[in-house]
């Protein structure tokens, strides 16, 4: 059997041995592809295991997410290898009060524009991020919008947002 | 054989000179000369290109694009304006020469269109800047947007600006 083949159960085993310490729960998804959720103190450490170690080779982010489940925040990375052709998505929890979380950015430098969406729009903070500016709003533009508590302003800098009522 | 009786004919034949004010004449050429502001902000600005392109080709009516808003006169607001586009907006309104003129070009342009209940787009671009034309649509069609322009010219061949202010 070809390495590139590989089934998914026994690439959750072969994760649980090279990650043994850090994960919390491993599991297969509906499109067959694999959830692995950690501690967020460890995702610094699971990321450079996931992309240097010879036998994994996760070297692609393809993507990066955060999510408000209203008690808690989670920070969602997906990643692949090209040596096993092979999509793994990392999940890791936080509390809702004053989020943080280590930056990846010393693992893969392309997320650093990724952390500054998710910093913007939902008001996760990222330690050790190089340069944690809103990417998307003004700069001056007060709370995080896609946080499930956001109120809409009624105004920014003089302009009124409220909708007329006659305007179809 | 008779002479096909034309305008240039009627010049040779009787008159050298023609009489009118010279504020028609000035109207006429500024009419004819509407410059407008590359103003293209979301997908209203492909049916911008659209009309500047052979098809509708507002070329006919003397309207030619200037991505300076130091030459135009008239700024076609093409697009969605976001909370953060919308000082950099009034600033080109206010660098451009006067007399000049605005057409909102869309739904998201007169009043947000779809991103209406949205925290970050502005509600119409006349919060911020006089609009003369309001052209409806989503996009409009480039036969739209040459109607909006002839208004325009309609409304600058009504001005009297050499005369003085009655009121």
């Amino acid at each position: 059997m070809r390495h590139n083949l590989m089934e998914t159960k026994k690439l959750i085993e072969l994760l649980g041995e090279k990650l043994s310490s850090f994960i919390v729960k491993a599991d297969k998804m509906p499109n067959n592809d694999l959830l692995i959720l950690i501690k967020k103190e460890s995702l610094l450490s699971v990321m450079d295991t996931l992309k240097n170690d010879l036998e994994l080779k996760f070297n692609v982010l393809m993507n990066h997410l955060g999510v408000d489940y209203t008690e808690s925040f989670a920070v969602i990375y997906n990643l692949y290898s090209f040596k096993l052709k092979k999509k793994v998505t990392v999940k890791a929890y936080m509390e809702h009060e004053n989020p943080e979380v280590d930056s990846i950015e010393s693992v893969f430098k392309g997320v650093n524009w990724f952390e500054r969406e998710t910093y913007d729009l939902l008001g996760i903070r990222f330690r050790g991020h190089s340069n944690l500016k809103r990417l998307l709003l003004p700069s001056d533009w007060e709370g995080h919008p896609l946080r499930k508590d956001y109120i809409y302003p009624e105004e920014y800098n003089g302009l009124i947002l409220k909708r007329e009522e006659n305007c179809k | 054989m008779l002479e096909r009786y034309n305008i240039v004919n009627r010049f040779k034949e009787d008159h050298l000179f023609i009489t009118t004010k010279v504020e028609t004449a000035l109207n006429l050429a500024r009419a004819n000369s509407v410059w407008y502001l590359l103003m293209g902000l979301a997908c209203c600005s492909i049916e911008l290109m659209q009309t500047g392109g052979p098809r509708a080709d507002i070329d006919r009516f003397g309207s030619l694009f200037r991505a300076t808003p130091r030459q135009s006169d008239l700024m076609i607001v093409a697009g969605t304006v976001t909370l953060k586009m919308a000082p950099r907006l009034r600033r080109l309104y206010d660098q451009m020469a006067d007399p000049k003129y605005v057409i909102a070009m869309g739904s998201c342009a007169n009043c947000g269109g779809p991103f209406t209940h949205s925290y970050s787009v502005l509600k119409g671009v006349d919060k911020i800047i006089p609009v003369d034309v309001y052209l409806p649509g989503c996009p409009p069609r480039p036969e739209a947007l040459t109607e909006a322009l002839i208004k325009i010219q309609e409304k600058i061949k009504k001005e009297k600006y050499l005369m003085k202010d009655e009121t």
